[in-house]
């Protein structure tokens, strides 16, 4: 153990700080003239440390080799997959922000830090080995989250919503330290390792309460049924690029982070915590699918639709094996790439005057006006029904599967009819696209940004995505297995 | 003879004080910021009185970095709660409602 080995292991961590600072000092100086530059060096800066994480994925990083600060950051392939994610999803909501945040008159140089400065808490969050590395990565992408929300001062519903955002965030990481001073007072311990090495001679009612609280903080961060209530108002109300930021690189964080606590320090107690996590995945499912069907406005739909996909990818979970966490990651990636595509087709919505059309009633008809952008829509809501040919269905038959392996023949039944309610709304979309009359509401033009990150995620989530499984399903297994080897 | 329990049940009745506040509040917002603080506290006593039962220095150092945490928390907070109160004149739980469904 040695310092200099540590310091080479985060060094995506490193390069994010230090350039967040320094983009932190330019925005002092360059004033809101440098807003372009800083958003520019700032996507450079997490693609950058996306291509250091890279190495340890291909490699198959794993075990205590590469554990650094005596176990509190572990730079393994799993955080490296987690990281890839996160710090690319963050520079795909940085190169759509700029042309919806001039238009409110919101673009500050700070919303380029602030991004970085989240994507480097959700790093951290990822590859935590210890509660206190955990709770100092959680917060750091909260604090930044909490102001994100409310970017856009001007328009009362950002600031309402990140008003809701920050009262439950951090009634959230309460309840969430509450389960840590719990669980470290019963094992004695805050690192993972010990943690799991404490708990190995049996379940203190101490430890239980500890873990049950842990879990509700978690489920609180990854939207989960029952603590799902704040993200429709928070994906409604925050700035369009904001909910794209939240709905991607937050949700790979916060599940990463799941995953890590729950089969890191709590993998040998399955017994204790599966049968929550199986209640939350059919809670989150249902409560999603059927809290969609009367929305109106479309960011309500993507949040409800973003805790019905959090209800799938716990069942993963459940299944508490390598094969299960496999599963899991496949379908955070389908995930990303399908909101990503989402987002990017929302935002080029706009009516004359290059207002967002949110309202799904006015897109009725877009398939007679914007075929391109109608076709888009039509996969990525496709895809999110899982409906076969798209990619969207392998990410659901790759953790039903894992449920079934595991003998839960039961909950991927139920998974598996739920899954059909879900389908109702997007498929109404489709509908409301292809089969209404025009409604012409949207026009107005979109920059080139836009139009290549929706071809690149749509091309992904259709059929020829499957071209690409056998090397994604690769990579997730690698990254699965250092999960259970990170002890 | 005081013994770890006891500073557990204190902490567990103020930590509960804490989430009530939040919920059970209808007045303003204000008062939300300081039952986060109060759950905050909670946590803290926890963690410090752990930390001298198990002579271990890890809650200690724990403990610090929630206070350091809790202080950034909070200025936020009340940052958000300024330009809310601009755009609305308002700071009372109930007007909080903006978006429904």
């Amino acid at each position: 153990m040695d310092w200099s080995h540590s310091l080479r292991l985060i060094a995506p961590e490193e390069t994010l700080s230090i350039a967040g600072l320094i983009l932190l000092l330019i925005a002092a100086w360059g004033g809101d003239k440098a807003s372009r530059l800083i958003s520019i060096l700032a996507v450079a800066a997490l693609v950058g440390a996306s291509f250091l994480v890279a190495p340890a994925l291909c490699q198959g990083a794993m075990g205590p080799d590469y554990a650094a600060f005596f176990g509190q950051v572990h730079a393994d392939a799993f955080s490296s997959f987690a990281k890839i994610l996160i710090y690319l999803s963050a520079a795909s909501a940085l190169v759509v922000a700029p042309a919806f945040l001039n238009r409110l008159g919101a673009m500050r140089p700070e919303f380029p830090v602030l991004i970085v400065f989240a994507a480097l808490g959700s790093g951290m969050m990822v590859s935590a080995g210890d509660l206190l590395a955990l709770y100092i990565g959680l917060e750091m992408n909260s604090l930044a989250a909490y102001v994100l929300a409310s970017f856009a001062r001007t328009d009362d519903r950002s600031a309402e919503a990140g008003l809701k955002y920050f009262v439950l965030g951090a009634l959230a990481s309460g309840i969430l330290l509450f389960g840590m001073s719990l669980t470290y007072g019963f094992t004695g311990t805050t690192a993972f390792s010990g943690i799991d090495a404490s708990l190995a001679g049996g379940l203190s009612t101490g430890a239980l309460f500890g873990i049950v609280f842990i879990l509700a903080g978690l489920a609180f961060k990854i939207s989960a049924v029952p603590f799902h209530m704040w993200t429709p108002d928070v994906y409604e109300g925050a700035p369009t690029p904001v909910t794209k930021f939240f709905a991607t690189s937050g949700k790979v964080a916060a599940i990463g982070l799941t995953m890590r606590v729950m089969l890191g320090a709590f993998g040998d107690q399955v017994d204790a915590w599966r049968q929550i996590i199986v209640f939350v995945a059919l809670a989150s499912i249902v409560v999603g699918a059927l809290g969609a069907i009367g929305q109106k406005n479309i960011k309500r739909l993507m949040a409800y639709s973003s805790i019905n996909n959090v209800g799938f990818i716990l069942i993963g979970l459940a299944a508490a094996n390598v094969q299960g966490a496999s599963a899991m990651l496949f379908y955070l990636v389908l995930y990303i790439a399908m909101t990503v595509a989402g987002f990017a087709a929302m935002l080029m919505l706009k009516d004359e005057n290059g207002n967002q059309v949110e309202e799904i009633a006015k897109f009725s008809g877009l398939s007679r006006t914007r075929p391109g952008l109608a076709l888009a829509l039509a996969i990525v809501m496709f895809s999110l029904a899982g409906i076969p040919p798209l990619f969207g269905f392998w990410g659901k038959f790759l953790v039903f599967k894992a449920a079934v392996d595991a003998d839960m023949m039961a909950l991927a039944f139920l998974g598996f009819a739920a899954s059909v309610i879900g389908a109702f709304y997007y498929l109404k979309i489709v509908k409301v696209i292809y089969f209404d009359e025009p409604a012409d509401a949207v026009k107005g033009e979109n920059d080139i940004w836009h139009k290549a990150i929706l071809v690149v995620t749509c091309v992904f989530i259709s059929p020829l995505g499957y071209l690409a499984s056998g090397w994604l399903q690769g990579l997730t297994d690698t990254a699965a297995t250092a999960l259970f080897q990170a002890l | 003879m005081i013994g770890v329990e006891h500073y557990v049940v204190v902490s567990s009745i103020l930590f509960v004080l804490g989430v009530l506040g939040i919920f059970i509040n209808r007045k303003n917002i204000i008062v939300i910021l300081m039952a986060i603080e109060l759950i905050l506290l909670a946590v803290n006593i926890n963690f410090v009185a752990f930390s001298a039962f198990l002579q271990d220095l890890t809650g200690q150092i724990f403990a610090m970095f929630v206070l350091t945490v809790a202080a950034g928390e909070t200025s936020v907070g009340l940052a958000i709660l300024v330009i809310y109160f601009r755009g609305r004149g308002t700071i009372a739980v109930d007007d909080v409602n903006r978006m429904k469904g």
